[in-house]
């Protein structure tokens, strides 16, 4: 492991306001509001204490959402071409998404193209359901992706 | 006397250190109350503690000098004469010397020199032999702390109490302080250390004779400033950061001979980046500033500008934000940095008006404001740093131009004119008629930075005048050159103002809107008549802003401010009884929003004619008069209309117009006094008017608005009244009521129900509306008001309430519930008492369901007298009827129950049996030859539901009538007591009753828990929560009760949160996961689900034995959940199942 940070001074972006609940406004109880980018949001960076949306590693546009197909595709930017914590990003995304889409979603999770150098393998190895699960049996690998979703259970 | 045996054994028993210290004090308070008594006298117990005194063994000597010194303290008010007190002092002035046994002769010297005039003082050679001892033999800082605290006490009592002796001590005196007080840490010594420079140097302030010695105290004084405190909270017990900062500054400021080292220090200080450090220099200045005096700070004036100027230039200002709520909140600065800068900067004007004035005006920053400001019109268009500059300078200014006449006319002279250039505006020429024409004017844009700089010259010298008393007799002499300047410009002023909201309506900007809108606002509250601004300037602007409020209703934001702006006009003639201002206010202003209650040509809408209407009231007493006539007769006008003709359009604006009059107007006259006499009219004249209107053409069907909205007025103004007027009230309309309605014979009672139906169907709409506004009359009187033949009132509610007349069972209720008792002594016949009621309601056939085949019916009569449980037998055709008899009932049943009157249970018991009934209306014949006791019932659907809710009308509170406001009688806890003896009844029903029929029990009950407070549910929660998840689920399969399953999944959450709650549940946790697995696919209600997800989150935090077994059924029942239709319910599914998934 490398030690000190792998991008020391990443650049912190706004966080888009959501409206939270909207108590006021009537709501049709009986009305369908689908599935749609906002479900993903709130993950933490693995190594600063910023959410990924603040540094722009995800925004809602890089997020697609086939509720007819139920098919969900990522596509996540690092913050730096090196960045050896691509994996675990990827990681979090897929757990976070694994925990809070029904089970019949298929999901896809990929690196920018151009912003990683390794692309391919990041790729490879993010979309490896064996190699997924294996991760996940990892306790330490497990402890972080875990610290990473806490937020957004909160 | 005491005996001698006694007294040395308390002496041994102080002097003893193997004893604990309550023995030793005991016999120290022992010892003091003998000698208060007389019992002793000092000299005895001198020498019988001589040997305690004078030996060589330094603990015990120590022990006995604290005693004799101890029990001086406590003989602080016992006259001692003057050779006693000589010769203690002087053994304890020889004392000091002895540096073992210290504190006592320290605390002995405190209590001689503190001991007041009356019984004997120490003298003035006495305290300067203890100052001299004290000097040469005290090493102050090599004592311990409380020994130095004692020290410094013992300093400052000297230095308080004898100056002149002390002072004579000259420099020994002063080295010997220094010397003591130097470097100095603790808090508590620091608050005396402080205290004791301060005195001391007030005690040399003259300089002739003795040698300087301000420099050497400076100088110990200056290394404490800025405080630097750093004592963790709650260690030290009473000495706080500000009580140090204070205390040293009034040692700073103690004596002007300090300014040549203190104002250099406190500026350096003040170029400090720490806000602490600025905010205490700021301070500190101000004080020394008023306290060194005018010849000593003249030199620093300039010095002191630059920085002050610094300081507020550089402050971080917000914008000025453009709503109507800061229409006339002063801009002061939220910085407390500034504001303390802006009150030294207005404490060094007073003080030398003119150094710093001349500074001030010649200031090249200030000036190079002015000359920026022409060059941006708009005020969005300066950039920020120059805003925050502008801000700046115009806080500089009227600062400035507030601290005295003097200054205010420098300020004027200097800058109002270029202001008024660059607005191009010019004075009024000497004709005293304003030159300008005004299209010209109106045709340009107005500078805004100007304008602005302009509003705060203004408001400030506004509120010079008006902070200073005699207005007139200052004005009349003085040619104060501000005012002539006012004068001259004020119209021409007046014009900018307008047209800045008025010519730029292409792209008007908030800022031109409040800009005007401020400007014209401040020009009209100037105090002091038409002195300074003159009539026609005055009424223009009055005119201006009606105009707006009139027309202009579709720009919000100048709406809002042109209202807010006549709203304080109005409160400010008012707040300076300004007799001259008023007339024209009340005709331009008061008359023209008055007629908006009535006018119909206007395009305003209505909601916001009241809004004006009711604002332009509440500035004001004499203008709330005004308002509430308007108002009334537009009441009446549109009453009239709805009455003879039946008009639409007129009920619409008649139930605006009442709406206003009971939200706005009574909670305002109410507060006020003096206007009982207004509202009590108010309600006669509504009774006038409709015994007046033959014609009556209003139907209740489609004017029913109109009915609630008068009988909401009438309830709340007649529940504002004094017993007495409410007396008057009821006896108008009970006349009123007697003469058009006909009572009920009683006999009408013990006929059926149906024949009862059929009369009150033959009433006409006029009396149906008489009947609801005397209900309504009824509702909102107190206890002891007299109601007139009240027998017969409660019949004619009883029959009205069966149309389906709400109002009229709520007044019965009010009446059961505000009846007396006993029955008075002058009673007459139609007078009645709490006991009689009952039975009237209780005995009449309303109640008797009804039932086709007469036999059973005779059956029931002859099982019980009462023919109460009559009530429940029915048939379904007459369903309406039920209802409307069950819901007075429970109205009846409230009011009862809300004084703890047991009657109520009998009311219950009505409601109980209609929830036995079995639902099934046509085949129970059968049913009924099997259980003859039992009163098996054939109850419509709806009227079982009418009767579960009957419980929530009892446990609800109301708005509507039954409340503090409405005068009812309350006993506390009745909700508590209802709630134990109803469950464990609705308990056992359940139990009885075949599983189908359960769900309006469960209803019932439903509303209980609800309605019952959280405590009171939870102290019975074991009992509570089987009644509740059953509840949960026999509720969940139908729409209508979706609310009730809402309401009790809250008060289950409550149990889940609670500590006792949760050791309930964890017994059924089984039941409970279950039951909200099943409400989690609740289709009905999102919160429903959205909760039952949230109470499964709080359960899986109960012990992890208990729900681990769970563990497998939640998750699979989750995800159906992260499928939900909605996305507050996805997202409390993504946190339950990470809390379930993470209990493995």
């Amino acid at each position: 492991m490398v030690s000190g940070l792998i991008n020391a001074n990443p650049i912190v972006y706004e966080k888009k306001e959501r409206q939270v609940r909207n108590v006021a406004t009537v709501h049709d109880e009986y009305a369908v509001e689908p599935i749609d980018q906002e479900e993903i949001f709130d993950i933490k960076d693995p190594e600063h204490p910023y959410s990924l949306e603040e540094l722009k590693v995800i925004t809602e546009d890089a997020i697609e959402v086939d509720n007819e197909r139920s098919y969900v595709r990522v596509t996540f930017t690092p913050t730096v071409e090196h960045c050896s914590m691509a994996t675990v990003i990827g990681l979090c995304l897929r757990v976070k998404l694994m925990r809070s889409l029904p089970s019949h979603y298929k999901m896809d999770i990929r690196v920018a193209p151009g912003t990683h150098a390794t692309e391919a393998a990041v790729n490879k190895q993010l979309n490896d359901k064996e190699r997924v699960a294996a991760a996940l049996e990892n306790p330490n690998l497990l402890d972080m992706v875990d610290e990473c979703l806490a937020p957004s259970y909160a | 006397m005491a005996e001698p045996s006694q007294l040395s054994k308390y002496i041994e028993s102080f002097v003893d250190s193997s004893l604990s210290p309550s023995q030793q004090a005991e016999s120290l308070e022992a010892i003091a109350s003998l000698l208060k008594n007389n019992q002793l006298t000092i000299e005895t117990l001198v020498r019988e503690m001589e040997g305690y005194l004078t030996t060589v063994d330094n603990v015990i000597r120590s022990r006995g000098i604290l005693l004799l010194g101890e029990v001086l303290v406590r003989l602080a008010s016992k006259p001692l004469d003057d050779a006693t007190v000589h010769s203690l002092i002087a053994f304890f002035t020889d004392r000091l010397a002895d540096w073992r046994a210290l504190r006592g002769a320290l605390v002995g010297c405190l209590a001689l020199m503190r001991r007041k005039s009356c019984g004997g003082m120490v003298s003035g050679t006495d305290a300067k032999a203890v100052a001299e001892s004290y000097l040469q033999n005290l090493q102050v800082q090599s004592l311990g702390q409380d020994e130095r605290k004692l020290c410094f006490e013992l300093m400052e009592c000297l230095l308080e109490r004898y100056p002149n002796d002390v002072a004579s001590l000259g420099d020994t005196l002063m080295y010997g302080i220094c010397e003591s007080v130097d470097r100095e840490k603790d808090p508590h010594c620091l608050m005396l250390t402080f205290h004791i420079i301060e005195v001391l140097s007030r005690l040399f302030t003259d300089p002739s004779g003795a040698p300087d010695f301000s420099h050497e105290l400076f100088e110990i004084l200056s290394c404490y400033f800025p405080i630097h405190f750093t004592h963790p909270k709650g260690e030290d017990l009473k000495i706080k950061r500000d009580d140090l900062a204070r205390a040293l500054m009034l040692a700073f400021s103690s004596t002007p001979l300090f300014e040549p080292y203190a104002i250099p220090l406190l500026l350096d200080k003040l170029s400090s980046s720490l806000p602490s450090a600025k905010l205490d220099s700021l301070r500190y200045l101000s004080d020394c500033t008023v306290k060194y005096g005018v010849d000593r700070m003249a030199k620093h004036v300039q010095a002191i500008w630059s920085s002050l100027k610094e300081v507020i230039f550089t402050s971080p200002g917000s914008d000025l934000s453009f709503t109507s709520e800061s229409l006339e909140g002063l801009d002061l600065p939220k910085n407390e940095i500034a504001a303390e800068a802006l009150s030294l900067l207005q404490k060094l004007v007073v003080q030398n008006a003119k150094l710093s004035l001349d500074l001030i005006v010649t200031d090249e920053d200030i000036n190079m404001i002015f000359n920026m400001i022409s060059s941006y019109k708009n005020y969005h268009e300066i950039p920020s740093e120059i805003k925050q500059r502008l801000h700046a300078v115009g806080r500089i200014l009227s600062t400035t131009a507030k601290a005295s006449q003097e200054s205010c006319n420098r300020v004027f002279e200097c800058f109002f004119g270029r202001l008024m250039d660059t607005l191009e505006l010019s004075a009024r020429n000497s004709s005293g008629q304003p030159d300008s024409d005004e299209s010209t004017l109106i045709s340009k844009r107005c500078n805004h930075g100007a304008l602005y700089l302009s509003i705060e010259l203004l408001s400030a010298c506004r509120d010079l005048i008006s902070s200073s008393e005699t207005i007139r007799a200052a004005s009349s002499h003085s040619e104060e050159s501000w005012k002539s300047l006012l004068q001259n410009f004020s119209p021409s002023l007046t014009m900018a103002f307008r047209s800045a909201f008025i010519c730029s309506s292409k792209d008007t900007h908030d800022a031109d809107m409040y800009f005007g809108v401020k400007g014209l606002l401040i020009l009209a509250t100037f105090p002091g008549g038409y002195l300074l601004i003159s009539k026609t300037v005055f009424e223009k602007i009055l005119v201006t802003f009606v105009s707006i409020v009139i027309v202009d209703h579709d720009k919000i934001l100048l709406w809002k401010l042109a209202l807010k702006a006549l709203m304080q006009i109005g409160s400010f003639i008012e707040r300076y009884h300004d007799s001259e201002k008023e007339p024209s206010y009340m005709g331009i202003v008061v008359e023209k929003i008055v007629s908006l209650a009535s006018a119909g040509d206007i395009s305003m809408p209505f909601p916001l004619r009241l809004e004006a209407l009711s604002d332009i009231g509440t500035s004001g007493q004499s203008y709330m008069l005004k308002v509430v006539q308007g108002l009334e007769e537009a009441i009446y006008a549109n009453l009239n209309e709805v009455y003879v003709h039946g008009s639409t359009d007129s009920a619409e604006i008649v139930t605006h117009l009442l709406r206003c009059y009971s939200d706005k107007m009574i909670p305002w006259i109410r507060c006020a006094k003096g206007f009982e006499e207004v509202l009590l009219q108010f309600s006669i004249n509504i009774w006038n008017q409709i015994e007046s209107s033959m014609v009556f053409s209003a139907s209740l069907t489609n004017q029913r608005g109109v009915l609630d909205a008068m009988i909401k007025a009438m309830k709340l103004a007649v529940a504002s009244y004094s017993v007495e007027k409410q007396n008057i009230i009821v006896q108008k309309s009970y006349n009123l009521l007697i003469s058009t309605i006909s009572f009920p014979s009683e006999e009408l009672f013990q006929q059926g129900r149906f024949q009862i139906a059929e009369e009150v169907d033959n009433s006409s709409g006029r009396d149906e509306w008489i009947l609801s506004l005397f209900a309504a009359v009824i509702i909102a009187v107190y206890p002891q008001t007299h109601v007139p033949n009240k027998r017969s009132i409660v019949s004619l509610f009883m029959t009205t309430l069966l149309k389906g007349n709400v109002a009229a069972a709520q007044a019965l209720g009010s009446m059961v519930n505000k009846l007396d008792l006993k029955s008075t002594g002058g009673q007459t016949s139609s007078d009645c008492t709490l006991e009689e009621a009952i039975d009237i309601i209780l005995k009449s056939s309303l109640w008797i369901f009804q039932k086709n085949s007469s036999n059973i019916q005779a059956k029931i009569i002859g099982d019980r007298e009462t023919g109460l449980n009559n009530l429940c037998n029915g048939v379904g055709r007459c369903t309406s009827l039920h209802i409307h008899a069950i819901v007075g009932l429970a109205w009846i049943g409230k009011g009862l129950l809300m004084r703890g009157h047991e009657k109520v249970k009998d009311m219950t018991m009505i409601f109980l049996q209609c929830l036995q009934s079995s639902g099934r209306a046509n085949i129970s014949n059968q049913d009924k030859d099997v259980s003859e006791n039992n009163y098996e019932l054939d109850l419509h659907h709806s009227v079982m539901k009418s009767a579960a809710d009957a419980f929530q009308i009892l446990m609800d509170d109301s708005e509507q009538c039954l409340n503090r406001e409405f005068h009812a009688v309350i006993r506390p806890l009745y909700k508590q007591r209802f709630f134990s003896t109803i469950m464990p009844l609705l308990q056992s029903l359940v139990v009885k009753l075949e599983p189908h029929s359960r769900r309006f029990v469960f209803r019932a009950s439903a509303h209980i828990i609800i309605d019952t407070p959280l405590v009171v549910v939870l102290s019975d929660s074991k009992k509570i929560i089987p009644m509740l998840l059953d509840g949960l689920s026999a509720l969940s399969n139908d729409v209508a009760d979706k609310d009730v399953i809402y309401g009790l999944l809250l008060v289950f959450t409550g149990i889940l949160m609670d500590k006792n709650g949760q050791e309930a549940v964890s017994d059924s946790a089984h039941t409970i996961v279950d039951c909200l697995i099943d409400l989690m696919q609740y289709p009905h209600m999102m919160l429903v689900r959205e909760t039952a997800l949230q109470c499964l989150v709080a359960v899986s935090r109960l012990s992890h034995a208990r729900i681990y077994p769970m563990r497998t059924q939640v998750l699979r029942a989750v995800i159906k959940a992260l499928e939900d239709p909605k996305r507050a319910v996805r997202r409390e599914a993504v946190r339950c199942r990470q809390a379930w998934a993470s209990i493995a």
